[in-house]
């Protein structure tokens, strides 16, 4: 085996292992291998033994292991090794195949590159292997890159906004002799300068604080903002409430709330509850030398004229003097009193404004009057409860029965539940877009033109159209109306009563019959227009309204008299309908083949013969819209301006199309996405050099798969 | 009192309508109900094409031209740290510094005796390394001469034969010249560290990958292309090419890919994994092109060419998107696009350095925000409707001299006699 080295290297890793495996084989049974290993001691001994050539003249062909080398110059065969192997009983019949096989083979090896091609071609072709895997790592980040819908350069840009404390101290050092003296303070004081900036005990507490804790605290945070906001909102929201009813009952409540905590004050801090009561006395103060509630304003006198006669001027002149007089009592026991005191304190701040000004008229038909546009119906009569109620409570409050006052509180508590529940419903009707309950009240009272399409084109359309949804006020009216439906349904009439002459086949299903019939002006009136929902708030008050439109409708009708749209368009609807039709081409000529002559006509079968009919022209596509006129035909004009092949990156034509029809423009978008979408591509800083790509730029790379991976930082040099 | 009369309010929160200073634009409510702002196409479209003609209009790219130079310019290089200064050496041996931003030159070495051959600014911008026609690589101070000193070079290297180009590393101390060979130098010797030759005489450019900072790959007189590994001890891979390559570029984003141009005519751009096939070829120009610069995006480059153009080519279009050309410039020899992405450089053969904006029709200075809005939803326009017959038609159009029109027609026929065949 020894002999046949180069062989042996062709041998294929399995073949050797078959054969190991049959010899261990061999080797497993113990008394089988005695017996072979006998039986060929045995065999030896009957062979004639090798001679051994004995050195016997001076030869030049002599081996060094002293042995005269025969046949040295003569090739050694693998068939000479094998008739030895054949002879062997020994060796399994795997290997002899094994070897035969090799025999067997005739291909030849190449020759051997020289040494020095070999070295440098391996080397560059390992190098070179070696530095395209290298630059291959940059793939993710160049497809990235391209992939990217905003590339923003320079690719590494410092963060904008204020940087971190350490970083813009770091790099700093003390010159002057002031720093220099803050310096050895803080040195003495045990406070970190250089680096690390914060003391061991602030970086602790920074540390002990993991992410979990921070975002649980960001949460807080977030949730105590939006408390905050809602709050503020809400405090908004009550502060523009304009009712003086609701604040005055708002005020009576904290007024209660204070007094409740000036008791408790007076109990826990003497010093505090003193001052306060300073303030009211102040307060009492100011009352009395103004001439609020005096009964002298301007409004108080005309009450004071109209009190003779009414009972609720004077009830209201009282009222005031009342409230006088509470303001401006004394206070001899201020645990007592104060709380009088403080709630005129907080009227008399209120109330004045109010009761100098004009009564509120309380029109609650016309919205305008409330300077409101959006306000339902139901309010005035809410209103008029209120007022009931608080009447009740004045009434009260004027008899002074302050004993009940849980049930006060209880009206007050419904009060402000109804205000809640009219603010929610004045919200809802905010969001909405369409008050549509609100047009439906008044709508009965405002003309009938708007009552039956609420929405704002089909009225047009209505108008246009059909008069008969106008209202109608005269018998001329009436009558020119009458006129006008007849003409419109007399006239499709003969349309759909004829069918078209050019009509052959009239076996037809009757599917195709209805198509042909033509265009239903009933149809056409009755067909859905395209709804745009929009608030409908009458600009004018009714009686002013009903008779500017009859003026309107007036001077329409007589600038279009005689002018019939819609038989026009019918009209030419149909002929065009007819130009696409392709025409019966008649090839018959006259006396071929028969007779001809003055008055005689070809015969019928003739004609039928050579009567070419054209195919049908494929559906129209208005033929199911009865007021649309879609022309197929190709206009050259626009054609120039449309694109003829499909551009590179899309794939089909509706892909390409889409990408078209979407506007980017401001006038269609949000000033959001309209920047969004005109984003640019390529974004570069004034002024900022763009540095190549370097290393920081590569993700990291995992360990592991860094198999021919060099150092980057460190260049190794191999000489 | 005045119950009969009836009054109209109109309630209205001036939240909505009053700015916040004067100083604001008005506000204008809007509603974004596509009913009520029909053919939104066609009105984009008309914008589209009002934009590609004003883009046409306002495209005026040549921005300023430095004279000075009493010979050809040879070589340009950039200032690694400033955009405003630009070095050039001209074919007399003189070097200038040029200030841009005053549009004036700042100092004059006479660096060599013969052509400069190269120049290249060290990376921290401290000073620079010219190689000249007469053996030597000199090292110059970015700064000035003290009054009355006269111009030295810090160091000079006297070298066997005739370097015909310099590139310095990216990061470190260490520079690569070609000549008969490619030499790696370190700054602190006076003899290269290594030196790679291929069987080949004289190169005509090297240039190191400005990513993968080790790497280079240079243009030999014999037609091909060869990469280096700095690292390595020999060469790493050859191509060989038609014709001879004038210089080449690595691309600043993408590290595997270079363009060289070729005298061919066209410009190739290969990716250096696989230089079997060239990625894209990049044909336009009607004679040898002479140098190739990228812009620092890498998405575009620029090409100057014997045919005394400049060209702008997407990096992975086979055509040109752009091309500058002026009466007197003659053959330009040597491009650079600046740092900032906003001009390009070109020196030729009629001794000036001219200065251009890569986007012919940008507005140069601040804009306005709205100014800036307007501008890009003027480019989304156009490349929306780029596709579309007149767009394109307005968008494409270029003037070109009348001799190098008939030469591309000419180019154009042989190439379609040639498909026909």
């Amino acid at each position: 085996m020894a002999g046949g080295g180069n062989n042996e290297e062709e041998l294929s890793p399995d073949d050797e292992h078959i054969i190991s495996a049959s010899e261990e084989e061999d080797g497993s049974d113990d008394e089988s291998k005695h017996a072979k290993l006998l039986e060929a001691i045995s065999s030896l001994g009957k062979r004639k033994r090798m001679k051994r050539t004995e050195r016997s003249e001076a030869s030049v062909q002599v081996s060094e292991f002293s042995v005269n080398a025969d046949g040295t110059g003569e090739k050694v065969n693998l068939s000479d090794l094998l008739g030895t192997m054949d002879k062997t009983p020994g060796a399994p019949n795997k290997t002899k195949q094994q070897l035969k096989n090799l025999q067997n083979r005739k291909e030849t090896l190449e020759l051997p590159l020289s040494k020095q091609q070999t070295e440098k071609q391996i080397q560059r072709e390992v190098a070179y292997d070696k530095s395209s895997k290298e630059v291959s790592r940059w793939e993710t980040v160049i497809t990235q890159n391209q992939k990217a819908e905003q590339l923003v350069f320079p690719l590494r840009q410092d963060p904008t906004g204020p940087k971190r404390m350490e970083q813009v101290v770091a790099g700093w050092k003390a010159k002057t002799p002031l720093e220099k003296e803050i310096f050895s303070l803080l040195h003495s004081n045990n406070q970190p300068i250089h680096d690390p900036l914060l003391t061991p005990a602030e970086e602790a507490s920074i540390k002990a604080m993991s992410l979990e804790e921070a975002k649980i605290r960001q949460a807080e945070f977030r949730k105590a903002r939006v408390l905050q906001s809602y709050y503020e909102a809400k405090a908004r929201r009550e502060r523009k409430i304009k009712s003086k009813k609701y604040h005055k009952l708002q005020k009576k409540a904290k007024v209660k709330a204070f007094l409740k905590q000036f008791d408790e004050m007076m109990k826990t801090d003497p010093a505090g509850a003193l001052e306060e009561l300073k303030k009211m006395e102040l307060s009492r103060m100011q009352e009395r030398m103004s001439l609020k509630h005096q009964n002298s304003g301007k409004w108080a006198k005309s009450k004071a004229i109209m009190a003779k006669y009414d009972d609720a001027a004077r009830k209201a002149m009282q009222e005031q003097l009342e409230m006088n007089k509470q303001l401006t009592q004394k206070l001899v026991v201020p645990s007592d009193d104060d709380d009088d005191e403080e709630r005129n304190v907080e009227e008399a701040d209120a109330l004045p404004d109010f009761v100098n000004d004009p009564e509120p008229i309380l029109d609650s038909v016309n919205p305008w009057m409330r300077g409101k546009l959006t306000q339902e119906h139901s309010e005035p009569e809410v209103t008029a409860v209120a007022t009931e109620t608080a009447v009740e409570t004045k009434d009260e409050g004027q008899n002074g029965q302050r004993e009940d006052e849980e049930e006060e509180e209880n009206e007050e508590e419904k009060l402000l539940r109804e205000f809640e529940r009219k603010r929610k419903l004045r919200q809802d009707e905010d969001d909405d877009l369409v008050p549509v309950p609100q047009e439906e009240k008044q709508g009965e009272r405002f003309s009938l033109c708007f009552t039956k399409p609420r929405h704002f084109l089909a009225i047009f359309k209505a108008e246009l159209l059909d008069e008969g949804l106008v209202r109608v006020r005269t018998m001329d009216d009436l009558e020119a109306l009458q006129q006008d439906v007849v003409m419109d349904t007399t006239q499709p009439a003969p349309a759909s009563a004829t069918p078209a002459p050019s009509m052959e086949t009239t076996s037809e299903p009757p599917k195709k019959k209805k198509k042909k019939k033509g265009i239903d002006p009933n149809e056409v009136l009755t067909k859905e227009a395209k709804v745009i929902k929009m608030p409908l708030a009458p600009t004018v008050v009714e009686e002013e309204e009903e008779e500017v439109h009859a003026e309107q409708t007036a001077i329409i009708k007589e600038a279009f008299a005689g002018d019939d749209v819609i038989s026009d368009f019918l009209k030419d609807k149909r002929k065009q309908e007819k130009a696409g039709q392709a025409e019966v081409v008649d090839l018959t000529l006259p006396g071929w083949g028969e007779w001809g002559g003055v008055g005689l006509k070809p015969s019928k079968r003739k004609r039928r013969k050579f009567r070419l009919k054209a195919p049908a022209p494929p559906l129209r596509k208005d033929q199911n819209l009865p007021d649309v006129i879609i022309s197929e035909k190709r206009n050259s004009s626009v054609a120039n301006h449309q694109v003829s092949q499909l551009p590179f990156p899309f794939q089909n034509s509706t892909q390409f199309e889409s990408c078209v029809r979407f506007p980017v423009g401001q006038t269609w978008n949000t000033q959001t996405t309209f920047r969004k979408l005109t984003a640019p591509k390529v974004v570069t800083k004034m002024g900022a050099i763009i540095e190549p790509m370097s290393k920081e730029d590569l993700p990291p790379v995992k360990e592991s798969s860094g198999a021919g991976k060099r150092e980057k930082t460190s260049i190794g040099w191999r000489f | 009192m005045l119950s009969g009369m009836k009054v109209k309010v109109l309630c209205r929160n001036p939240d909505d309508y009053v700015r916040e200073t004067t100083r604001d634009i008005q506000r204008v409510p809007r509603n974004y109900d596509p009913t009520i702002h029909p053919f939104e196409v066609s009105r984009e479209y008309t914008r589209a094409l009002n934009a590609t003609k004003l883009e046409r209009i306002f495209a005026k790219p040549f921005v300023a031209s430095l004279d000075g130079h009493r010979d050809g310019i040879n070589c340009l290089a950039k200032h690694a740290k400033t955009l405003s200064v630009v070095l050039s050496g001209a074919c007399d041996g003189e070097v200038k510094i040029w200030n841009l931003s005053k549009r004036e030159c700042m100092r004059t070495i006479q660096a060599h005796e013969g052509f400069v051959r190269g120049i290249c600014s060290r990376f921290c911008g401290s000073s620079f390394f010219t190689v000249g026609d007469d053996k030597t690589v000199k090292q110059w101070n970015m700064e000035p001469p003290g009054r009355g000193l006269q111009e030295e070079p810090l160091n000079t290297i006297l070298g066997k034969a005739v370097y015909t180009g310099i590139d310095h590393h990216q990061t470190e101390g260490t520079f690569a010249t070609c000549g008969q060979t490619v030499d790696i130098w370190d700054e602190q010797r006076s003899s290269p560290i290594r030196s790679f030759s291929w069987g080949v005489d004289s190169f005509s450019c090297v240039r190191y990958n400005p990513v993968e900072t080790e790497l280079l790959a240079s243009c030999a007189s014999d037609r091909s292309i060869i990469l280096y590994d700095m690292r390595e001890s020999a060469p790493l891979k050859k191509i060989i090419m038609q014709l001879r390559s004038n210089t080449l570029c690595w691309n600043p984003m993408e590290a595997y890919n270079f363009t060289c141009s070729n005298e061919d005519y066209n410009l190739y751009t290969y990716d250096m994994r696989r230089l079997d096939v060239p990625v894209t070829v990049h044909m336009d120009h009607v004679s040898a092109v002479l140098d190739v610069d990228y812009s620092p995006t890498g998405k575009e480059f620029v090409s100057a060419s014997f045919d005394k153009t400049i060209r702008i080519f997407p990096k992975n279009s086979g055509h040109s998107r752009e091309v500058y050309h002026t009466k007197r410039m003659q053959h330009v020899i040597c491009v650079k696009w600046s740092a900032d992405n906003k001009y390009i450089l070109s020196g030729s053969d009629e001794m000036n350095i001219r200065l251009w904006k890569a986007n012919a029709s940008e507005k140069l200075g601040l804009l306005t925000p709205r100014e800036k809005a307007a501008l890009n939803y003027n480019q989304k326009l156009r490349d929306k409707f780029q596709h579309h017959p007149q767009v394109r038609r307005i968008a494409r159009h270029r003037h070109l001299p009348r001799d190098l029109f008939k030469q591309k027609r000419e180019l154009r026929e042989m190439k379609e006699a040639r498909r026909r065949k």
